[in-house]
């Protein structure tokens, strides 16, 4: 049954996908996914809504079947031995999955019961927990009635209860705001020096880059995967920032040329990716173009990750480009 | 005008709306079809107070040809068959407990002598629990009948003497309140939790819990413990209040009765359990808690006896949790009987329950797809 390349592989990945695809009907919600995803590291699925992150995250965890390949999830075949990796793994889901009606202090207590955790040292651990995610003050308070980043870290504390060798988060940040992800992300780094592997999906680019690996997926193909540093040195584009007047007509205009992949416009400056094949882009756009880009300032700049992520993704991916 | 036409507008735009939401929820838009149709034909079926062919038994101390024409005439009623013989009127007293006959005839020695002095020829022995039996057998009392040797023409009463067991008042409070521990219990307990997994997956509880190390068996068996508390309270208010206003006797063993209670709760609760696998939505197994409570008001003994209904009925009657547990509760309640000799409905709840779990774990998957 299972790929013998990745029998030998057994003990090197985490998380290990070959040609993972799960239909509903005749719908590919994920289509081929090979994945190698390394111990002690934070890996990131970063992918516009609907793109198969959720389908396959749940695929890895086992809560559905795919419907072709492999999966072994530290060490253990998946969905087959899915049983055994249940207290050896944390979930977040998506949606808050706790119980809105009791207290926070209720909910780690629940867990910690269904997790079997001796109950001698349950009530510390919970205090520890609480004080780790500042939930001290919000202990007797009701699920339902927390904000949005007092939810999160309450389902970051439960899942995290047990000490699971591996912690897969929906899109943990999705309600949060933007200081609360910040404080987020560094309980994340805690864990992971702690030794944890970590698979967190996300449709913010900032917090992608944050992640050692990272796979960019588009309706349920992985685009590109690779260190963020190391996509945005692979582009595959040259990116250049044009100022001046009349930005929405400039973008129109040089959309329309072939060696142009993308445009956006950024405040006062336009982004522009343009094909590796032009060497110097400034030097091609003031030769070649010069009634478009005349009294206007060019600058080549360093690629984003948003540069790969638009690159990879949308109408441009099948014209060439960082597609693996 | 215009203003009204735009009002026209936008409740027409909910009225389709709302059409097609329903046409696209099969289930609910199965029961606009099944409700009607179903409770028709289980209000025909049951609703049949011309009780017939009553299970009764036969004491015929006499042992006359007499006797034997008087026992097919009463056959010939169609109200009674005779189902059993005893040999003594105690003996037969103690199968009317036990509920394996409805009455007993006891023809006494002096039949023939009572027959020539005008006196009533025989008694019956009547179970009074069920008020709409005893009115059957009532009827009866005035059935006339002649030998053809009589030197008069007959002039007696009363054929018949009669001795109404356990309800002799006749009053309905009796025959009612043990049968609607029967009806709350379904009511509540198959509602309960048959909305409890389907809560539970609405509010994505499920898609957590079920990555977790708990079983599905556990669970199951998890849902439904609490709920026995819960049955076992409200059957403590109905008989209680029973006892207290309506003067409702309780003549059976309290922990026989807690046993018996304690059965049809979880099968109750078992069957609550299997709907929650079925049911998508909350309002999917409210619907389907409804579509269940209806047979088990109308078809399970509690408002028209067993035996007036056609043999389709009984069949589904048998098939409801209800049915076995009035017939155990008016028993244990009533008649005093115990559940040694309730055997029968007590081991089909059990294995109910049984079977009922072990379909319910399997059909719950702790998978998504
Ligand atoms: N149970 C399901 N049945 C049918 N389609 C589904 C189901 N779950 C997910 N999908 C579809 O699969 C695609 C990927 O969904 P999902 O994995 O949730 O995306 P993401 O998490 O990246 O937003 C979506 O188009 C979604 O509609
Ligand atoms: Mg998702």
């Amino acid at each position: 049954m299972t790929d013998p390349a990745m029998r030998d592989t057994a003990n090197q990945w985490a998380i290990e996908t070959r040609g993972m695809s799960r239909r509903f009907g005749d719908f590919v919600a994920v289509d081929q996914l090979d994945l190698c995803i390394p111990y002690k590291t934070i890996y990131g699925f970063l992918g516009p809504n609907g793109c198969g992150k959720s389908t396959s995250m749940r695929l890895i965890t086992g809560l559905l079947t795919p419907s072709a390949g492999d999966i072994r999830v530290l060490g253990m075949e998946i969905p087959a031995q899915a049983e055994l990796l249940r207290r050896r793994l944390g979930y977040m889901t998506q949606k808050f999955s706790l119980y809105d009606d009791l207290t926070v202090q209720e909910n780690l207590r629940f867990m910690a019961q269904i997790y079997n955790l001796d109950s001698r040292s349950v009530k510390q651990l919970i205090d520890s927990q609480l004080s780790r995610y500042q939930l001290n003050e919000r202990k007797t308070r009701l699920a339902g009635s927390l904000s949005g980043g007092q939810r999160q870290r309450l389902a970051l504390a439960a899942a995290t209860l047990h000490q699971p060798e591996l912690l897969i988060l929906d899109e943990p940040t999705s309600a949060v705001d933007p200081e609360n992800r910040r404080d987020f992300w560094e309980k994340l780094f805690d864990l992971c020096d702690g030794g944890t592997t970590i698979l967190v999906s996300t449709h913010y680019m900032d917090e992608a880059e944050r992640c050692h690996g990272l796979a960019i997926m588009e309706s349920g193909v992985k685009r590109a995967d690779g260190a963020p540093a190391q996509l945005m040195r692979e582009l595959g584009a040259r990116v250049v920032e044009i100022d001046g007047e009349n930005l929405r007509l400039l973008k129109q205009q040089l959309g329309e040329l072939p060696e142009v992949v993308s445009t956006a416009q950024q405040g006062t400056h336009l982004r522009v990716l343009i094909k590796e094949s032009i060497e110097d882009p400034e030097r091609w756009l003031r030769e070649v173009h010069p009634q478009l880009v005349h009294d206007r300032q060019i600058h080549a700049v360093r690629p984003s990750l948003e540069d790969v992520f638009v690159h990879c993704t949308g109408s441009h991916a099948s014209s060439g480009g960082a597609r693996q | 005008m215009n203003a009204l036409s735009q009002s026209l507008q936008r409740i027409g735009a909910i009225i389709f709306k709302e059409l097609r939401q329903l046409i696209r929820d099969r289930p609910t838009f199965g029961m606009v079809v099944m409700v009607p149709l179903i409770q028709l034909l289980l209000f025909g079926f049951a609703i049949n107070t011309n009780v017939r062919d009553l299970p009764v038994g036969l004491v015929d101390l006499s042992h006359t040809q007499t006797a034997r024409a008087l026992v097919s005439d009463l056959g010939a009623t169609q109200v009674v068959r005779f189902t059993q013989t005893y040999q003594t009127p105690a003996l037969a007293e103690e199968a009317i407990r036990r509920g394996h006959v409805h009455a007993v005839l006891v023809i006494p020695e002096d039949f023939g002598q009572r027959l020539q002095d005008q006196r009533a020829i025989a008694q019956w022995l009547i179970d009074g629990s069920d008020t709409m039996v005893g009115n059957a057998l009532l009827a009866l009392q005035q059935m006339p009948f002649a030998s053809g040797f009589e030197a008069q023409p007959s002039s007696r009463k009363n054929t018949f003497e009669v001795a109404l067991f356990f309800n002799p008042e006749r009053r309905s409070a009796i025959n009612i309140v043990p049968g609607l521990v029967a009806i709350v219990l379904t009511m509540t307990m198959v509602m309960f939790t048959s909305a409890a997994l389907v809560r539970e997956r609405e509010r994505g509880n499920l898609e957590l819990l079920i990555t977790t190390p708990v079983r599905s068996s556990e669970i199951m068996i998890g849902k439904i413990v609490p709920y026995v508390f819960v049955g076992l309270i409200q059957m403590t208010i109905i008989l209680g209040l029973g006892h207290v206003i309506f003067a409702v006797p309780i003549n059976g063993r309290l922990d026989q009765l807690v046993l018996g209670v304690f059965a049809f709760i979880s099968a109750s609760l078992t069957l609550g359990l299997l709907v929650s696998t079925i049911a998508k939505t909350q309002l999917q197994a409210m619907q389907l808690t409804v579509f269940l409570l209806i047979p088990s008001i109308l078809l399970s003994g509690f408002m028209f006896p067993y035996e007036g209904m056609p043999e389709a009925a009984q069949w589904i009657a048998e098939a409801l949790p209800a049915t076995h547990f009035i017939r155990m509760v008016r028993a244990i309640v009533l008649r005093g009987a115990t559940l040694e000799d309730l055997q029968p409905d007590l081991w089909w709840l059990i294995g109910f329950t049984v079977i009922g779990v072990i379909a319910a774990a399997s059909r719950f998957k702790k998978r998504l797809d």
